[in-house]
């Protein structure tokens, strides 16, 4: 699976959709694909602020549980229901059905730190 | 060494296969400055015969249950255990396996686990159950801080009438991370709790209210009623429950609990000086699942696509989420469960109400008799198979009469309370008898004048 | 072992009225059930208990153990839980009338061979581990260790340092149970690396110490099963620092009568009483996790501990106890087939354990190394970690090794622990097995390792002859079902 062009991407393998001042988030192709199969997937509450850096949700296989920290700051609109009862998805369809969370973005400037496509592609390539 | 078979020519191959001379090289990686240079200073080695005999000789030293009339309680209770508990549970396949984390050879102790499970959550009216804790006290005290974890608050209520010893376990969990206990009365002529006045101050910060059922006096409080109390303000309602009650008493599910623990040690386990006996921790709701301390068994198929047994969730435990783990439990109480497995299945449905009613009726026939000879109850609420007598008397001077007698009285509670100084906490199961309970009636009347 | 076999649950086999034991009849007087509860106390919907007869329980549960792999049916070289064998002699004893069915409240002077059995096992535990006093409370190595720490804290406390002692060293080899309990008393986890021969990196620590270290929490020898030989600068480095020294004694069995934890310069200990002491453990419990503390500490010991005066034992509050950790006194049965098993070895005996258990470890690692990979190549103590990384180059992972094992009637060594070796496999003979039988597992790793070469199809759809095949974890988690429910009708 590419990595879409039109999304912005993180070190920690995290995708981002921005449009205006919100943004979707969610895991890459090849997060997943080093998880092996997600069998819970835990999402904050909507209403809840982040820093850039904490820990905003936690992805669990049979053996390990990931924290998934935080690319940029924010405030969450709206979580992914259908992924907490069908955690597969995020396996399936990472960069659609399998998104995480929707927010506000409360620090423009830290949009500028994330990746392109072609510098994800990159980081992702050498392994 | 008639444990370790090797011979003197083993050991030589050994020593020439891995290329040494001598055992002694094997450590020499070991500082000299640090090995023993002399013997541990033990007991010589004893044959199978000499320690048998040395340990019936410690075991005799001691006043059994067989030799003596118990009415003591207080946690920890004498009831009939049917003869296959025994013998099933010291089955070799079962006794000298380890956790199961090889699934495929380690059905049988996954499937024990996964009825225990199942019964545990039928008994206490709950959603879901764990494979088991190590005992009442140390689960209530788990429960509590689960109940901190998933509210995000920092006080915990626990009333003056949880036995004292859970008290004392919990509030040293509690306060290891910084979490405050407040201890609430009880009613002193109900001696059921007593909630403070204006108690929204209280509850709005509380993470959970603890009740135990019966208290540790005895008496069944009103858990509908606290359940509501809690729930209104935002907080969760741990129940620590008496397991044998659960045949008659409304079930904790039915009482509105979030968490439900006990411990399982009258459910098929002998009292043995107090351990091992066997926790139990019971949830409602998929939020607490995924919180929950300890082992849990879970339905699966295999390649065939035949069901199959697994311990599931395990991203929750130690060995993977090592500091952010729920709880560092590992081993457990397994064997324990196995038992209470064996005894819930063996007494089944109708046995469990007959041991629940017997423990009833005869604590009944006992607080009867008691009042014939001027020994009062102490307090006013229903009480199950366990209550507070009272009585102008030494209670620790009466025991040590009884004892002569062969009877063991009940737990004398001066030491608990100074206001209780004339108080005696009697139990009664199903193991005494009309003859018995007649018997010490009348020993003791004639102590108390 | 049984081949494929599927057993229903117990509540599947269940009759309507179908009883399975009988009470003697109520012989009181009743007393009408409304004049003793109110009627909203009781009970609405009955729990669904099984109803089933006696000989269906028996067939049921010998049924279920057929499924078992236990040390009793086979080798269990599980590293890190010392399975050895476990003396029928010791189930005996602890099931003596006067263990099992004593009361917890009775009078001291009606209890005093019960009594006398756990001092004696206090003092015995203290020699071994070269330290002053015990506690008998703990009910598992992960108890013992949350007991320590809780110790641990009161001693700063009373130096007046818990406000900035807030940090546990530990070893990144180190057992999951250390962080989890140290989180648990409320400390913060930093985690020291290991060095190239595999203990902790002594610069690092040096580094990483400072007035912020409570303690270092070690395994001696660690998790790889090697000795750490620079353990005398460990502590002092973590001494000097204001620290205290805990010791996991999951890996106790190497050292019984060899070196003593005390000796090395740690304050608390605990001992794995169903590892090195050979309870059974009971497919996951009860064990038992005694801790011995310095002399130092041992005023902040849970409370009750036992003491003896004039051949008199009695139960005893220490001064500054920390309270307790569990009711009552701790898992006792466990405490008397403990006490069995070292009366039964003596020192000679206990020494001629750890010897032997050192020489079948060295004698397996030396004679797997050709076959699979030997990270680090020294002598080992007890139990060694390898590694699959060989075979995972053909496809196959050390879990089908695993696995496969089990073809064998072998249980399977610990896996992917510690985690600092990719594909580990963890291996811990004990000293109870036989040559022949030591030799037999040689051969059977050979030969899987072999068949990872040319055959690796084999390996990765295995187990084929066990109770069930390989059982699907993902879908256990996904969705979870970890209660039967009766069906609707």
């Amino acid at each position: 699976m590419s990595n879409p062009k039109e999304l912005y991407y993180t070190k920690d393998h995290d995708w981002l959709k921005i449009e205006g001042n919100k943004a979707v988030m969610g895991i890459t192709d090849y997060a997943q694909n080093e998880l092996g199969d997600i069998v819970f997937v835990e999402l904050p509450a909507v209403g809840d602020e982040f820093a850039k850096g904490d820990s905003i949700a936690v992805v669990e296989s049979v053996k390990a549980a990931s924290d998934i920290y935080a690319p940029i700051s924010g405030v969450v609109t709206a979580i992914n229901e259908t992924l907490v009862d069908s955690p597969e998805l995020a396996n399936e369809s990472p960069f659609e059905e399998g998104w995480f969370i929707e927010f506000e973005i409360t620090n423009e400037d830290e949009v500028k730190e994330l990746l392109s496509a072609s510098e994800y592609d990159e980081l992702v390539k050498g392994d | 060494m008639r444990y370790i078979p090797i011979t003197e020519k083993d050991e030589k191959e050994m020593l020439a296969s891995i290329g040494v001379n001598s055992i002694e090289e094997l450590f020499s990686e070991i500082p000299e400055n640090l090995k023993m240079k002399k013997e541990l200073p033990l007991p010589k080695a004893l044959a199978e015969a000499q320690l048998k005999k040395h340990l019936t000789a410690l075991s005799n030293q001691n006043a059994n249950l067989d030799e003596l009339v118990s009415f003591l309680g207080a946690g920890a209770y004498e009831h009939f255990i049917p003869s296959i508990v025994d013998h099933l549970s010291s089955r070799g396949e079962f006794l000298t396996a380890y956790t199961p984390y090889q699934a495929e050879v380690s059905q049988g102790v996954l499937q024990s686990i996964f009825e225990f499970q199942t019964m545990i959550a039928e008994l206490t009216g709950m959603e879901a159950a764990n494979a088991s804790m190590y005992d009442g006290a140390t689960a209530l005290a788990e429960a509590a801080l689960m109940a901190c974890n998933v509210t995000r608050r920092n006080t915990v209520l626990i009333p003056k009438s949880l036995h004292p010893e859970w008290q004392e376990v919990v509030t040293l969990y509690l306060e290891s991370q910084n979490i405050e206990v407040v201890v609430l009365p009880y009613d002193l002529d109900s001696g059921s709790l007593k909630l403070p006045k204006g108690p929204e101050e209280v509850f709005k910060s509380a993470a959970c209210l603890v009740v135990q059922q019966p208290n540790f006096f005895g008496v069944i409080e009103d858990a509908e009623y606290y359940a509501e109390q809690i729930h209104q303000h935002g907080g969760l309602f741990v129940m620590a429950v008496d397991p044998i009650t659960l045949g008659l008493l409304k079930s904790p599910g039915e009482c509105g609990a979030d968490i439900v623990v006990g411990d399982a040690q009258a459910l098929g386990n002998p009292v043995s000086f107090g351990g091992p006996s066997v926790g139990f921790f019971a949830i409602k709701g998929s939020k607490l699942l995924r919180r929950m301390p300890g082992r849990i068994v879970g339905i699966t198929e295999d390649a065939d696509g035949d069901r199959g047994f697994v311990l599931t969730l395990q991203t929750r435990e130690q060995h993977i989420r090592r500091e952010k783990a729920t709880s560092n439990i590992c081993s457990n109480q397994a064997l324990m469960a196995l038992r209470t497995t064996i005894y819930l299945s063996v007494v089944g449905k109708q046995g469990l109400k007959d041991v629940s009613y017997q423990c009833l009726q005869k604590a009944a026939y006992l607080r009867k008799k008691l009042e014939e000879i001027g020994v009062r109850v102490r307090f006013s609420g229903p009480v199950f198979r366990e209550f507070v007598a009272e009585a102008q008397a030494d209670w620790i001077a009466i025991n040590e009469k009884l004892l002569e007698k062969g009877f063991l009285g009940g737990l004398p509670l001066v030491m608990l309370d100074p206001s209780l100084k004339n108080c005696v906490l009697l139990a009664v199961s199903e193991t005494r008898t009309k003859e018995e309970i007649d018997a010490f009636v009348a020993v003791l009347g004639g102590m108390i004048k | 072992m049984t081949k494929k076999k599927i057993v229903p649950l117990i509540f599947e086999i269940s009759s309507p009225g179908r009883r399975g034991y009988q009470f003697p009849e109520l012989d009181v007087e009743e007393t009408p059930i409304n004049e003793l509860l109110p009627e909203n106390y009781l009970r609405e919907k009955e729990a669904e208990l099984p109803e089933v007869s006696e000989v269906e329980v028996v067939r049921h549960f010998t049924q279920l153990s057929r499924l078992n792999h236990g040390v009793d049916v086979d080798f269990y070289p599980l590293g890190s839980c010392t399975m050895k064998y476990n003396p029928r002699i010791n189930e005996d004893v602890a099931a003596l009338p006067g263990f099992t069915n004593i009361h917890p409240y009775q009078p001291e002077n009606t209890v005093q061979g019960a009594l006398r059995l756990m001092y004696e096992l206090d003092r015995f535990l203290a020699e071994i581990s070269g330290l002053s006093k015990a506690t008998l409370q703990p009910a598992a190595g992960a108890h013992g260790e949350l007991t320590g720490l809780m110790i641990m804290r009161a001693y700063h406390r009373d130096n007046g340092e818990d406000d900035i002692r807030k940090e546990i060293l530990i070893p990144d080899s180190a057992h999951g149970t250390n962080p989890a309990s140290a989180m648990m008393v409320g400390y913060e986890v930093k985690e020291v690396p290991s060095d190239d021969r595999g203990g902790v990196d002594v610069e690092a620590l040096r580094k990483m110490v400072g007035p912020q270290t409570a303690g270092l929490m070690l395994t001696n020898p660690n998790t790889l099963g090697v000795f750490d030989e620079n353990i005398c600068e460990i502590q002092e480095i973590v001494h000097d620092a204001g620290g205290l020294l805990y010791y996991d004694g999951a890996n106790a069995n190497a050292i019984l009568g060899i070196v003593r934890p005390g000796d090395m310069g740690f304050d608390i200990v605990h001992f794995n009483l169903h590892k090195t002491f050979s309870t059974p453990h009971g497919g996951g419990g009860p064990g038992a996790g005694p801790i011995v503390v310095s002399e130092q500490l041992k005023q902040y010991l849970p409370w009750p501990v036992v003491e003896e005066s004039d051949g008199r034992y009695f139960f005893h509050k220490p001064e500054r106890s920390i309270g307790r950790v569990k009711s009552f006194y701790g898992n006792f049965t466990v405490l008397v087939r403990a006490y069995a098993y070292i009366l039964s070895h003596g020192s000679e005996g206990l020494r001629r354990v750890s010897e032997i258990a050192v020489l079948h470890a060295n004698y397996l690692m030396e004679n797997l190394k050709k076959d699979y990979f030997l990270p680090f190549d020294r002598k080992c103590m007890h139990e060694f970690v390898l590694s699959g990384k060989w075979q995972k180059e053909n496809g196959v992972r050390t879990l089908d090794i695993a696995k496969r094992l089990l073809d064998h009637g072998v249980h399977a060594p610990t896996v992917y622990f510690p985690l600092i070796v990719d594909e580990a496999i963890m291996i811990e003979p004990t000293e109870t097995e036989t040559k022949e039988t030591l030799d037999q597992f040689i051969e059977v790793m050979k030969e899987i390792a072999l068949e990872a070469k040319e055959n690796p199809d084999k390996v990765t759809s295995a187990p084929l002859t066990t109770p069930v095949r390989r059982l699907d974890e993902t879908k256990a988690a996904r969705q979870p079902i970890i209660r039967w429910t009766k069906p609707t009708e």
